[in-house]
């Protein structure tokens, strides 16, 4: 017998012995699951999204090996035990009480669109109002859908894509994150929710930053979200991932995963904002974010650049990373992590050199305030045939009061000779003398602490896109209110 | 202009500044002299609103209000200027986006409109000219890695641009050679009107050759214990300080 057939067989008899087992009935027409997570939970969540056999068997195989491997603990993070078996793994996306207007919605929420500049249409989309025919969200998708596809751009969700793209889905999904990679991404390959699929076409420029359109459309894609890009050659991407207004979300646990994929003279550039719920003053709630991210620099020449601005979640335990596999690929990753009251982030990056030539740059700037705690945590590693691979390690941290932490953590495995690694480190503290200055030119404390935390980050924020980098410097101030003075 | 009256101030409980006395009127110069340690720097600090310091007797009045306690960046922007002893460097903030903010700031507070990018860079053109000053500076990060004469010199082109009614110099001279002082002296010349006020503070009187004082004050142990015209510093540069010192009763 071929190992195919024996593996073959092997599948059926799972899935048929599973579902005498359990007794496959379910009525799909309920919104939520039971709280838990099982086989048959797994196989309710894949029979929900109409997804091929292949796609429930892989989810099965990532829920087999999670049963068997435990949560990490090495994170500089604390928290209280996760039940797993208390949460619910799947709901519909559900119909949010629809307002009438502006004036139902929390004033605290509509100050906080204000600071962030949202124009007042898509601020009604966000807190739920039903919105008249000024702003279709539907009309804009399908404009932008018409101009991407004739270039041949896919970017549709990765349900969609399971379904209507199938064998590339195939053939990316896991390649770069395998299922058994850690405790969080066999999760999230077990029970994904939802996601983002992009295929670029050999040769093609994406013409615009995929973005307007999933800043909309992408609020509901729930807590376990999954994303897979394809770049093919001569290609090139900018993605922007999240939303700068603030998310109210209920579920306390989100375990995503980013996969990328560059093929020879690809780049690909991910640009992150998150803001999720941070925990009230006392610490109390948040969101606990366990991402999985990784690119990998495939073809010669290929580019993978990560920036991600970090002022949200209780916890963040992220680390996105490049395998730069091709000659003369190139990995990026520009930081900024803000964290405040009892924020704890434990995030960085790795940089797997195992081409020739291969080059990596990381600007990580990490700003703690209030009791919370802020890590940065790198691997730069050089494998033997990576010769004159060069890095560039840039970890400087913030704080601000006398009651947080920051911590470096910078591991370096180097087993070429003919690598350059330089790493550079500097805490500093945000000094009453620089906030002096500034008031002493008649600028407020607020406005002076604004001013020096940016242009602390002024390095991560040249490398967003124009629009969002604005953003995410209001965002900063907002994140960082009340911490001095 | 600006009126002190038996102005005490603590710093970490330790008094230094010992009931000082001061009135400053529109179009004078007064130049604070004394030895190291008699408390000229915090003077400046304190009319400026340090929050190190603590003023525990006595009053400020700036413009007819006391402002003892107003915090400093509104009196910033009721125009009390310190051109700082030791600028201060902020990375990664550009000197013309810390300017413009500064600006509008003030303007803002007399109830006028934010100044034009056009209006902006003409104003600061013209003001880095008079100081010679390259006007790349404007584009590099808020004094980082200025040297120490580019950094005195970016004080005084905050004190041109921003036009305040007083202007408190904290050893403005110190660390400069002789022609970044004539510099800085010709942008202090520059600046000073019938209207507005200057206070130095200095240690050496070679500052005084070239922006002229209408008045010497020596201050001793937290006190102005000596005050004349500019020829007290001419003596001051002939005798030091000692013979003043000698004339107090409780300092021998």
């Amino acid at each position: 017998m071929s190992e195919e057939i024996r593996e073959d067989i092997k599948l059926i008899e799972d899935h048929t012995s599973q579902e005498y087992k359990y007794g496959f009935v379910t009525d799909i027409e309920e919104d939520e699951f039971p709280k838990g997570l099982n086989e048959d939970i797994i196989r309710k969540i894949s029979a929900k999204k109409n997804e091929p056999e292949w796609m429930t068997e892989w989810r099965l195989k990532a829920y087999r090996h999670w049963l068997t491997i435990k949560e990490p603990n090495w994170a500089k993070i604390h928290h209280e035990k996760i039940d797993y078996q208390n949460l619910r793994y799947y709901a519909a996306p559900k119909k949010k009480p629809e307002l009438e207007s502006l004036d139902q919605v929390d004033p605290e929420l509509l100050a906080t669109f204000e600071k962030l500049g949202i124009p007042l249409e898509e601020q009604k989309i966000l807190s739920g109002v039903a919105v008249d025919a000024v702003f279709d969200s539907v009309s804009v998708a399908t404009t932008f859908k018409s101009t991407l596809a004739e270039k041949g751009i896919i970017f549709c969700s990765i349900s969609e894509a399971i379904r209507e793209h199938s064998e590339l889905v195939k053939k990316y999904m896991g390649s770069v994150v395998p299922q058994t990679d850690n405790y969080f991404a066999a999760l999230n390959s077990a029970v994904f929710s939802d996601g983002s699929f992009v295929y670029i076409p050999k040769g093609v420029r994406c013409p615009m930053e995929l973005s307007t359109y999933f800043r909309i459309n992408a609020m509901d894609t729930g807590q376990f979200e999954r994303t897979l890009i394809i770049a093919e050659d001569d290609s090139y991407v900018s993605y922007l991932e999240g939303c700068t207004a603030p998310m109210r979300d209920t579920n306390q646990l989100h375990a995503a995963i980013v996969e990328l994929v560059a093929h020879e003279n690809a780049e690909i550039k991910y640009s992150t904002v998150q803001n999720w719920f941070p925990g009230d003053k006392q610490g109390k709630g948040g969101i606990y974010n366990f991402v999985t991210k990784r690119g990998i620099c495939k073809g010669n020449n290929s580019k993978i650049s990560w920036t991600q601005v970090e002022t949200g979640s209780s916890i963040t335990w992220k680390y996105p990373s490049c395998i730069l596999q091709g000659d003369n690929s190139v990995g990026e990753f520009y930081s900024v992590a803000v964290t405040n009251n009892y924020q704890q982030a434990d995030t960085g990056t790795k940089m797997i050199h195992l081409g020739k030539n291969t080059k990596s740059t990381i600007i990580s700037k990490g700003i703690s305030a209030g009791r919370s705690n802020n890590s940065y945590r790198g691997l730069v590693k050089v494998g033997k045939n990576a010769s004159n691979a060069r890095n560039f390690s840039q970890c400087d941290s913030m704080l601000m009061g006398d009651q947080c932490g920051a911590h470096t953590f910078p591991y370096l495995e180097i087993d070429n000779s003919s690598a350059t690694v330089e790493h550079e480190a500097t805490t500093s503290k945000v000094g009453e003398d620089q906030i002096f200055y500034l008031n002493q030119r008649g600028i407020s404390t607020e406005d002076a602490v604004n001013m020096i935390v940016n242009g602390f980050c002024k390095e991560v924020f040249n490398n967003l896109p124009m629009e969002f980098a604005v953003e995410a410097q209001k965002l900063l101030a907002i994140s960082l209110e009340g911490s001095v003075g | 202009m600006i009126k002190i009256k038996n102005l005490h101030a603590n710093v970490e409980g330790t008094e230094i500044l010992k009931g000082i006395d001061l009135e400053v009127n529109p179009g004078e110069i007064h130049a604070i002299m004394g030895p190291n340690g008699s408390g000229k720097s915090t003077l400046a600090n304190v009319l400026a609103g340090h929050e190190s310091y603590e003023v525990t007797e006595g009053e400020i009045i700036f413009e007819n209000k006391n402002i003892v306690e107003m915090a400093p960046d509104e009196r910033a922007r009721e125009g009390l200027f310190l051109a700082f002893q030791y600028p201060i460097e902020i990375p990664g903030v550009s000197n013309s986006v810390f300017l413009k903010t500064a600006i509008n700031e003030i303007r803002k507070h007399k109830g006028e409109e934010e100044i034009s990018a056009k209006d902006f860079l003409a104003l600061i053109r013209e003001k880095a000219e008079v100081l010679g000053m390259d006007s790349s500076l404007i584009s590099r990060s808020v004094n980082q890695g200025f040297s120490g004469g580019e950094k005195k010199r970016n004080e005084i082109l905050q004190l041109l641009t921003l036009n305040p009614k007083l202007a408190i110099l904290d050893e403005t001279d110190s660390g400069l050679d002789i022609d970044a002082l004539k510099i800085v002296a010709h942008g202090v010349n520059k600046f000073k009107n019938d209207n507005n006020a200057v206070i130095l503070v200095t240690h050496y009187q070679r500052l005084l050759d070239y922006i002229i004082p209408d008045f010497v004050h020596v201050l001793y142990k937290g006190k102005i214990v000596k005050s004349g015209d500019k020829n007290l510093a001419l003596e001051l540069e002939e005798r030091g300080y000692d013979w003043i010192i000698k004339e107090q009763p409780q300092a021998v």
